[in-house]
């Protein structure tokens, strides 16, 4: 499950950290393991200009977000609305366990919310 | 049924304790399994499985119903199960232990049964930071819904309980302690005695979580001085679906049932119901009576092997553990570093790898050990982690498996870079 690519990512996430000018910016984590992500996209003309992202938790978590953050870059919105599960595990390249699962989609959990304007799960919001 | 395979001797005899649990021969990744999550749940022994097996094949009936043979010889375990119980944490009497599927339902019964007619507006309930979630979020629910305040007192830096600021929130009233007598966190045992008598003291009644204590070390609820005492029996080598609350009779006597249905009744009109007597007016329903039959033979392992040398056998281990594990560059050790008031659990992180992860990788090499908040949230708060990994030992664990799990702390080290 840790090939070295994981493991990279993991250590060297690429596109990590804050985005100046970014349009849409959501914040989520999975309570019972501690992973926290926050996806960060510019999006001008529909097209996402640039991404950032900023967590921490477990490797599979994190090279999950960085994995997909490379995956996104320079595609329309819509484009980034239709990617799925399957997309995101198959980027992933490795079996990942029942219980793992939960933290290999976290990352498109967050993007998904992003890409849809939210700032938070719905309820849970900043105030 | 006899059981015969260990008898009580200053050290135990594992290899004769292992052979009665077919599980440890299985292969996890090609390795033979390590399994170091009993905090969680225990392995089974063939004098339980085989005890079930029997009721089903010869004479499984309904319980306190039939006339019939079958009925009777099922009621006569069930209710034999219960004696053995009742022996085992030295119960006044049979009529205060109800069976239950666990150790949270047994505290939801509390929590319904006794705490909304006895906890109101402005009561204060005195519990720890310490308590597994089937502990604390029940009585955080009943202060909630009736008004009342939830106290939580805090531990050290090394997992101990602060027992100043709970001596001072005790004098400042209490209608209820509700005190974990073994940390499934962390390991630490807290002094339930002499907590118990300066919780009465102050007015307060007493709820012992003994879910990790009564499968590892002597309970005696006599001289704990508790008023309610609750335990699962999964983590006590029987089967998921047993487990008891211990009360005070006084106390069930007053208490309104739990659930309501069959079995809890003496009888029924279309206007009124009276309940049955202790314990049957709290064990609505058929119960889990093979899973609570089972629980009686798991006691009689417990008892032939010997829970003081349970005990001591699990603190050896624990030793080890810790001597292992605190010689590793980067490895943490949360919670009580000696073997002093402790049971067999040790949490852990390693620099830079997740407990998931390190679990993970631990389960390639064969080794079964918890990663995750352990059902204690306010605790990973107030140790500052999300999560923790978690080995806990049991009567069939062995140095040579400590090894094996020191031996994948280093793969994990490894394959990580740290």
């Amino acid at each position: 499950m840790y090939r070295d690519y994981i493991l990279d990512h993991y250590k060297n996430p690429r596109n990590f950290g804050e985005l100046e000018g970014a349009t849409h910016s959501y914040h989520d984590s999975n309570p019972l393991c501690g992973d926290e992500l926050t996806m960060s996209l510019r999006i001008g003309n529909g097209h996402v200009d640039d991404v950032r992202f900023q967590g921490k938790g477990c490797a599979i978590s994190q090279a999950s977000a960085s994995i997909l953050t490379e995956e996104i870059k320079g595609k329309t919105l819509d484009e980034v609305k239709a990617i799925d599960r399957d997309q995101v595990l198959a980027n992933l390249g490795i079996p990942i366990s029942p219980a793992r699962v939960k933290c290999a989609l976290l990352s498109l959990k967050t993007l998904k919310g992003a890409a849809w304007g939210l700032t938070a799960w719905p309820g849970e919001e900043k105030k | 049924m006899a059981v015969t395979t260990a008898r009580a001797t200053p050290a135990l005899d594992v290899a004769r304790i292992r052979a009665d649990f077919p599980i440890l021969e299985q292969r996890v990744n090609g390795k033979r399994v390590v399994y170091l999550d009993n905090a969680a749940t225990s392995q089974k022994p063939r004098q339980v499985l085989e005890a079930m097996q029997r009721v089903f094949e010869e004479h499984n009936a309904n319980i306190h119903r039939g006339v019939y043979e079958f009925s009777e010889r099922t009621t006569a375990a069930f209710e034999e199960a219960r004696a053995k119980v009742a022996r085992f944490i030295n119960a006044p009497s049979e009529r205060e232990v109800i069976f239950v599927r666990n150790a949270t339902e047994a505290v939801n019964l509390v929590a319904y049964a006794w705490g909304r007619d006895n906890i109101r507006r402005g009561d204060r309930i005195v519990t720890t930071v310490l308590e597994h979630h089937s502990d604390f979020v029940p009585w955080q629910q009943l202060a909630k819904d009736v008004g009342a305040e939830l106290v939580v007192v805090d531990v050290d830096d090394e997992g101990r309980l602060r027992r100043d600021q709970l001596s001072a929130e005790l004098r400042k009233g209490a209608k209820l302690l509700a005190i974990t007598q073994a940390s499934n966190g962390l390991g630490t045992v807290n002094p339930v005695r002499e907590i118990a008598a300066e919780a009465h003291a102050a007015g307060a009644t007493v709820l012992v979580d003994a879910a990790q204590a009564v499968p590892h070390t002597p309970v005696d609820v006599q001289v704990l001085g508790a008023d309610f005492l609750v335990f699962s029996g999964h983590k006590m080598l029987a089967p998921p679906g047993s487990g008891a609350v211990w009360g005070r009779e006084a106390l069930l006597e007053r208490m309104r049932p739990f659930l309501y249905g069959g079995d809890m009744i003496s009888r029924v009109t279309v206007t009124k119901t009276e309940w049955n007597e202790l314990p049957w007016k709290f064990e609505a329903g058929t119960s889990s009576y093979v899973d609570a039959i089972g629980l009686g033979v798991a006691i009689d392992y417990l008892c032939a092997v010997g829970l003081r040398a349970i005990h001591d056998h699990e603190l050896m281990l624990v030793a080890q553990l810790l001597s292992r594990l605190e010689a590793i560059p980067g490895v943490t050790v949360y919670g009580p570093r000696t073997v002093e008031d402790r049971v067999g659990v040790v949490s852990f992180n390693i620099e830079g790898i997740h407990p998931h992860d390190a679990a993970t990788i631990f389960d390639r090499e064969g080794v079964c050990v918890r990663a995750g908040h352990h059902c204690n949230h306010p605790l990973m708060t107030r140790l500052g982690v999300p999560a923790t990994t978690r080995a806990s030992m049991y009567l069939y664990n062995t140095v040579d498996e400590l090894d094996r799990l020191v031996d994948a702390v280093h793969k994990a080290k490894k394959v990580f870079g740290v």
